[in-house]
């Protein structure tokens, strides 16, 4: 399974039988160097066998734990099958694999801990209007504070991060409402990790409906806003300064990051 | 019939009630605990209902009863307080449980000694299909 190979894709999936085989096939097709991960939360359909029968590894769920928990499963998986490289991809088609590259070469530059793909940096066509645009942008002028670099698509779920943070997301890894995006970000951020973003454009989804009303923009403002304000007064479990940026762990692993990826690159 | 007389049935019904559970091995102890002491400690409050006057007297309570109304509805709170604290642990624990449940059928089925077929799929030509599509 793990021939050498450094970069895992993870794809939270819940009932995406129909569209993870041609999601599968594209990432298979464009990037042959990565072993992907199909994390199967708890769904009713055959995701799994899918999933399988596609030549992906897959980790099944007992039952639903949401994305935050199946993201936090992809992250164990990836530190104890020793990845240097995470990248959390969307099971429903969303995200183009043709910006993983972009991603892994932001990472190989060494300044950044976690790359997000942000949908509203420049490329693509991707809009939104309204009460979740004033959501979002709000999201985006706090969070660039917090992170102290300049962040415009905050819950964007296409993100790549390097060991340091996988052994770090492996231990401490928000399952709550829009843990997966803001929360891990703030908590990251708040440990010293790097964030950075790299423009992407983002694809219409091939399955599933994107929810979008006023009154719902609303409750996820007021939502938004109590995972931020708890995100930042949370204390952060002591054992994790083990793993942050200025540890000894921290610097190892880094440094291995920086080797294998380069190889990594130049193969590529 | 006297207030004393229904209080003091219900507070020794209550009591027996909580001991019959602790009995069958239904309550765990840290729970159970709690509840004796509390069944205790109202049991005697039944019989003599004005036991508690002088104390809401001196604490600025017009009547033993509000007392006893009052204490019983912050306890209420605590309570259940102390039950959503433990649903919240019981539901990390049993987060942990599930990933490691996951990661082990994983590496079972990497290795080659776990079916890896899920038991929902009837038929597996039918996504070999599906797949190739």
């Amino acid at each position: 399974m793990n021939d050498g190979r450094r970069v895992l894709i993870i794809l939270p999936a819940w009932n995406e039988e129909d569209g993870l085989p041609s999601v599968l096939r594209e990432i298979q097709a464009q990037l042959p160097y990565v072993d992907t991960l199909v994390v199967d939360d708890g769904s009713t359909d055959n995701t799994a066998a899918v999933a399988r029968a596609a030549g992906s590894a897959v980790a099944q769920l007992p039952f639903n734990l949401g994305v935050g928990g199946a993201m936090r499963l992809g992250y164990r998986y990836a530190q104890q099958h020793g990845y240097d490289v995470a990248i959390q991809v969307d099971a429903d088609g969303q995200h183009d694999p043709a910006y993983v590259p972009a991603l892994l070469e932001r990472l190989a530059t060494g300044d950044a801990d976690l790359v997000i793909g942000a949908r509203f940096a420049g490329d693509g066509d991707y809009q939104v209007r309204g009460p979740r645009k004033w959501a979002m942008s709000l999201l985006s002028v706090v969070l660039s504070r917090i992170t102290r670099t300049k962040l415009t698509d905050t819950t964007s779920g296409f993100r790549a991060c390097n060991r340091p943070l996988i052994e770090f997301f492996a231990r401490w890894y928000p399952v709550e409402y829009l843990g997966d995006t803001i929360e891990s970000m703030v908590g990251a951020a708040r440990s010293g990790f790097t964030v950075r973003q790299v423009p992407v454009a983002m694809r219409a989804r091939t399955t599933g409906r994107p929810s979008a009303s006023p009154l719902k923009a609303m409750v996820y403002l007021t939502r938004a806003g109590l995972v931020l304000l708890l995100a930042m007064i949370r204390r952060m479990p002591k054992e994790l300064k083990a793993f942050a940026p200025g540890s000894p762990s921290y610097d190892a692993s880094r440094r291995r990051t920086a080797e294998q990826l380069g190889r990594e690159l130049t193969k590529a | 019939m006297q207030l004393s007389v229904l209080t003091s049935i219900t507070g020794v019904l209550v009591l027996g009630y909580i001991l019959e559970l602790l009995r069958r091995q239904q309550l765990r102890e840290k729970y159970a605990a709690i509840w004796l002491a509390i069944g205790l400690l109202v049991a005697p409050l039944g019989f003599v209902p004005n036991l508690l006057d002088p104390v809401a007297k001196s604490l600025g309570v017009a009547s033993g009863a509000s007392l006893v109304l009052f204490t019983g509805f912050v306890l209420v709170l605590l309570v259940s307080l102390h039950l959503s604290w433990e649903t919240s642990r019981l539901e990390a624990e049993t987060r942990i449980l599930a990933e490691d449940v996951a990661l082990i059928r994983a590496h079972l089925v990497q290795q080659g000694g776990y079916p890896s077929t899920s038991p929902r799929t009837e038929d597996s030509g039918a996504i070999e299909a599906q797949v190739k599509s």
